[in-house]
């Protein structure tokens, strides 16, 4: 190769690595999923966490109302904080709040709802996360509001005072 | 005949255990091109997080249920998006990283042919 061309190359790469960092610079590495998603729900078969009846999805979501599905346990940490907004959302009659209990012991279960009350519409198992998996989930807690049988709105991690508030304006 | 049954029960059970390896084999290589989304690099064969462990399960459950390989992978990504496959797929955002290899390949060897070959 010629003395001639060398120096032309050279700044064609260079300027071409420069391109490709600063325009990397500006998209975040860190991965966001996305949570605002018009997804039909899957159908699935669980057990009743009360009465161990195996129950259809169809039988609990219905078409023209909203629900509120929760994915708790009682060895999660953050479900204990959220679990007073679920309560008080409760109150305000325009969601059904369906919970699936995930990868939990039954007694502990059952003693986290007799501690902090239980404001679950019906509650079904989840024994070994795989239903989790059909809903996309990645742990505990999330929670998806649903209306028409399409995910509405999806939240990753514990729901707050803000993200309540949201919930209510959104059913209105 | 008492000896052909001894072989033909030896046959069964080793050709039992080989389908069955057969199969951990495949569970083994889709878990490590799924990555573990709640994880920091790990793919889910190498993850034992509660997310990990749920999706082994259910590749499991979708082999036994007669499911292909891409079947598979393409049901994850319908749930999770194409982050959770480890081998992006040709589209309009990853075209380059896919072309650039063949393409610096080929310069590569217009200079090497130019250089050597023609000068002789």
């Amino acid at each position: 190769m010629n003395n001639k061309k060398l120096p032309f190359l050279l700044i064609l790469i260079f300027g071409f690595t420069f391109i490709i960092f600063y325009k990397s610079l500006e998209d975040s590495s860190i991965y966001t999923p996305d949570t605002n998603l018009e997804k039909e729900i899957p159908v699935f078969n669980a057990k009743n966490f009360f009465s161990k009846e195996n129950i259809n999805s169809s039988n609990i979501f219905k078409l023209d109302k909203i629900y509120l599905l929760n994915i708790w346990s009682s060895w999660c940490v953050p479900c204990r904080q959220e679990h007073p907004l679920l309560m008080n959302l409760n109150l305000h009659n325009k969601v059904n709040i369906i919970g699936m209990n995930y990868k939990d012991d039954l007694k502990n279960a059952n003693n986290f709802l007799k501690e902090l009350g239980n404001p679950y519409n019906e509650i079904f198992l989840d024994l070994d996360g795989t239903i989790a998996i059909e809903w996309g989930a990645y742990g505990v807690p999330e929670s998806f509001l649903i209306h028409n049988n399409k995910i509405i709105k999806k939240y990753i991690g514990p729901l707050n005072d803000k993200l309540i508030d949201e919930i209510k304006l959104l059913v209105k | 005949m008492k000896v052909f049954r001894f072989f033909l029960i030896i046959f069964l059970f080793f050709s039992s255990s080989a389908i069955k390896a057969e199969e951990i084999d495949q569970r083994n290589k889709i878990t490590k091109n799924l990555r573990c989304l709640v994880c920091q690099g790990q793919s889910v064969y190498d993850s034992d997080s509660e997310f990990a462990n749920s999706l082994k399960i259910l590749v499991d459950k979708k082999l036994a249920e007669g499911l292909s390989e891409d079947q598979i992978y393409s049901y994850f990504k319908s749930k999770y998006g194409e982050w959770i496959l480890y081998d992006p797929e040709l589209n309009k955002n990853t075209y380059f990283l896919w072309l650039l290899p063949l393409l610096i390949f080929l310069i590569g060897g217009a200079i090497i042919y130019r250089n050597f070959i023609v000068k002789k």
